[in-house]
């Protein structure tokens, strides 16, 4: 567990140093292309990708329970889901987390914030309403390992990173679109006009296909074996296997899908947001996945 | 020369191993008493609901008067109690108690649609379950610091400096199920309050 709270640290400066890395490399482009000289590029690129970085340390789960329309209940309003969330951090020698409800039908749930300290566990309206207590113990325990091994930070860090990128490169793309007439008039005047629309497609091509996908690569490399670790960890908490089971069957079973599924922020959710009752999932949208398949989870904790 | 500079670094690194050893010990004993302390909390929390409970089941079963003093007896038993014995015994009969008085309940479907009979039902299984769950932790920790106190070689540096092993928060039934969770589980039967470190 210490590895994993050590690797999450790691995998996180990783992903910032990567981020602005890449920003930076970027700006120069930018810079070198239009400005004639690509340190002024840098330096504002990487200015800006550090505010990024630190915004989305400091303010990243504000903003991941913002774009799930997340609202905060207090003790009084949800006393059942309270009492849980503070047995299960008891157990786990954690501080209580804010306590939020996410108004929508499907069963599912996500845990979010910085460190144990400043941490978030969030559940749908849907999961409160089918859920009775020993299955909302073994989801609240699943979220609740993620809490303690830190997960939650890479997780909320990964969400506004590539919420960002999503942002940007449909910005790049836009831009170019929309621009494409007055660049081309440029075009008939002067040589450089047409260089210039050139990389600022090249570029716009390049962030439209690698954002979405790295963004994609990272998600995979955090999410799927967390679950099935957080799976297990929250069982050892609620020391009740069936708990989890039942839960994560009525899960598969709920006739609901997300409305608010949202490509960053897909792996935090205790199930893939994307998925479709009832349908079976290809062998492609397995590759994609951001989470294992549910059936192999229930699987799993059968076992135990 | 050689052989004393050699003599030195030995010296330095045991000291810095000794203080490792300590600090580690430090720590687990710390989070044994943090969940000591949670698990009093959590039983003070009880104490609290058993008069609401008592005087919301008589509105509507005035005449089951001989459970009530039990449950208000045991009550008091258990805050007055003095060791551990007497109050394990005292914390059991509140738990056999409850149960009885929420098995009585199920007769009167009045008192149990009442808001606040559901609302003090919720908080008293929730503070059962955080008794369970606080005992669990408590454990875990008490496991923890054992086995550092009583193994080599960090078990030198706890005979030192006084480190003693502590007892295990024991119940009668470990299991937890659907059933035991909504009739509310706890007490404190064979329990042996650790004696505090000096």
């Amino acid at each position: 567990m210490h590895e994993q709270i050590a690797a999450n640290k790691r995998k996180t400066v990783l992903l910032f140093v990567l981020a602005i890395a890449f920003t930076g490399l970027v700006g120069f482009a930018i810079g070198y292309l239009f400005f004639q000289g690509g340190t002024a590029g840098v330096v504002i690129a990487v200015g800006l990708a550090v505010i990024l970085s630190l915004f989305s340390y400091f303010s990243g789960d504000r903003v991941v329970l913002a774009s799930t329309r997340a609202r905060e209940v207090s003790a009084e309003q949800e006393p059942r889901l309270h009492n849980v969330v503070e047995g299960l951090a008891i157990a786990a020698g954690l501080p209580k987390p804010r306590v939020y409800v996410v108004p929508e039908q499907a069963p599912n749930a996500f845990a979010t914030g910085r460190d144990p300290a400043h941490s978030s566990v969030a559940v749908t309206q849907g999961l409160l309403d089918i859920m009775n207590r020993v299955e909302l113990e073994g989801v609240i325990g699943h979220e609740m390992s993620h809490v303690l091994d830190r997960d939650i930070l890479i997780g909320t860090v990964v969400a506004t990173v590539v919420g960002a990128a999503i942002l940007l490169s449909e910005f790049f793309t836009r831009s170019w679109f929309w621009s494409g007439g007055r660049v081309g008039r440029r075009d008939g005047g002067g040589g450089d006009g047409g260089i210039v629309t050139l990389v600022l497609f090249a570029i716009g091509i390049v962030l439209l296909i690698l954002a979405p996908l790295a963004g994609q690569l990272i998600k995979l490399s955090v999410s799927r074996n967390r679950e099935y670790l957080a799976d297990a960890e929250g069982v050892l908490l609620t020391r009740y296997p069936p708990g989890l089971i039942s839960a994560l069957e009525k899960i598969r079973d709920a006739p609901h899908a997300m409305r608010a599924a949202n490509n960053a922020t897909a792996h935090l959710w205790l199930d893939q947001p994307s998925r479709i009752p009832g349908e079976q999932t290809s062998a492609i949208e397995k590759l994609f996945s951001t989470h294992p398949p549910i059936q192999d989870r229930i699987d799993r904790l059968r076992e135990m | 020369m050689v052989a004393v500079w050699v003599v030195v670094g030995l010296v330095v690194l045991l000291v810095l191993w000794a203080i490792y050893a300590y600090n580690r010990l430090v720590t687990y004993r710390n989070r044994a008493d943090e969940g000591w302390s949670q698990i009093d909390v959590q039983l003070r929390r009880r104490y609290d609901l058993i008069p609401n409970l008592v005087e919301t089941v008589q509105g509507y079963a005035a005449h089951e008067r001989e459970l009530f003093e039990e449950v208000a007896q045991a009550r008091a038993a258990a805050i007055g109690a003095s060791g551990t014995a007497e109050q394990a015994s005292a914390e059991n009969a509140i738990t056999s108690g409850l149960r009885r008085l929420l098995a009585v309940a199920e007769n009167y479907p009045d008192l149990k649609a009442s808001a606040n009979f559901l609302a003090l039902q919720e908080e008293l299984t929730g503070t059962e379950s955080k008794i369970a769950y606080a005992r669990q932790y408590y454990n875990e920790q008490v496991r923890l610091l054992n086995t550092r106190i009583q193994s080599f070689p960090s078990s030198l540096i706890a005979s030192t400096f006084h480190f003693t092993s502590r007892d295990f928060f024991d119940i009668e039934d470990a299991a937890r199920g659907p059933v035991m969770v909504n009739l509310g589980e706890g007490g404190r039967q064979g329990d042996i309050r650790p004696t505090p470190e000096p």
